[in-house]
């Protein structure tokens, strides 16, 4: 039997990623995740959604399925972006960034794979996808 | 959720700034312009209430290391109270508790800063 889908799909417009989170907050209290969970899928997906709105330049919809697995929630955030290559993007240190002409952002990969637990990126020339997962135990 | 706010209050020589909302880019460059006065008036001592921010992202969060960076330049320093788990979490993860402080609450904070 297909597990339940649900399947957003969003404009590049400002703080759009608020409407993901609205949907990840019921999904979470639906599967019975706790808070700490929650707050740490709400925030990677924050950041899943900033990456297809801002460094894919992307110009049409960003697409997000949330798929209810049995043991674990897993999130396809989806733009139809010019893609990156995932090995050229720098780990960031604050060292590196104070005091240094180096500008402050480029944390959100960091994030999303510290807050996840398991994430994948998939990119090219037609766009992007990054999958995470949340397991409901640890 | 989306609309910043940002209340001022003085304690000696220590500034508050209490937000409210989502601690996005805008509102990073809101505590940013509120930080920059507050330094340029010669106080360098800045604590931020987040308890009414549950939510930030990246781009809000790096605009604080903007003002670290300010802060180390006159001596100064930053420090919160109040985190949401998963703000304290996302400070952990980008550094910034390495060259400011955490309190759990105000009077944690005033008292230690």
């Amino acid at each position: 039997m297909d597990r339940p889908k649900i399947e957003l799909k969003l404009p590049v417009i400002a703080n759009m990623e608020l409407v993901a989170v609205q949907t990840a907050e019921v999904v979470a209290k639906h599967m019975d995740l706790s808070e700490d969970k929650a707050a740490e899928i709400s925030m990677a997906l924050i950041e899943a959604c900033i990456n297809a709105f801002e460094h894919s330049q992307a110009q049409n919809n960003v697409f997000i399925h949330f798929i209810l697995e049995e043991n674990s929630l897993v999130i396809k955030v989806i733009d139809q972006g010019i893609g990156f290559d995932k090995a050229k993007v720098e780990i960031p240190a604050i060292e590196n960034k104070l005091g240094t002409d180096e500008r402050k952002r480029g944390w959100g990969l960091q994030l999303i794979q510290e807050l996840m637990d398991s994430v994948e990126f998939e990119s090219g020339k037609d766009g992007t996808t990054v999958t995470m997962t949340k397991n409901k135990e640890v | 959720m989306s609309q910043f706010k940002v209340n001022t209050e003085f304690e000696n020589d220590i500034v508050i700034l209490i937000t409210e909302g989502y601690l996005n880019q805008e509102g990073g460059q809101m505590i940013a312009n509120i930080c920059l006065n507050n330094i340029d008036n010669g106080i360098t001592k800045i604590l931020l209430d987040l308890g009414q921010t549950k939510v930030v992202n990246s781009i809000g969060v790096s605009i604080l290391i903007e003002i670290i960076e300010k802060l180390q330049g006159v001596e100064g320093k930053l420090g919160y109270f109040n985190l949401a788990p998963i703000v304290d979490k996302t400070f952990n993860i980008m550094g910034l508790t390495k060259y400011s402080s955490v309190y759990p609450n105000r009077e944690d904070a005033l008292a230690n800063f």
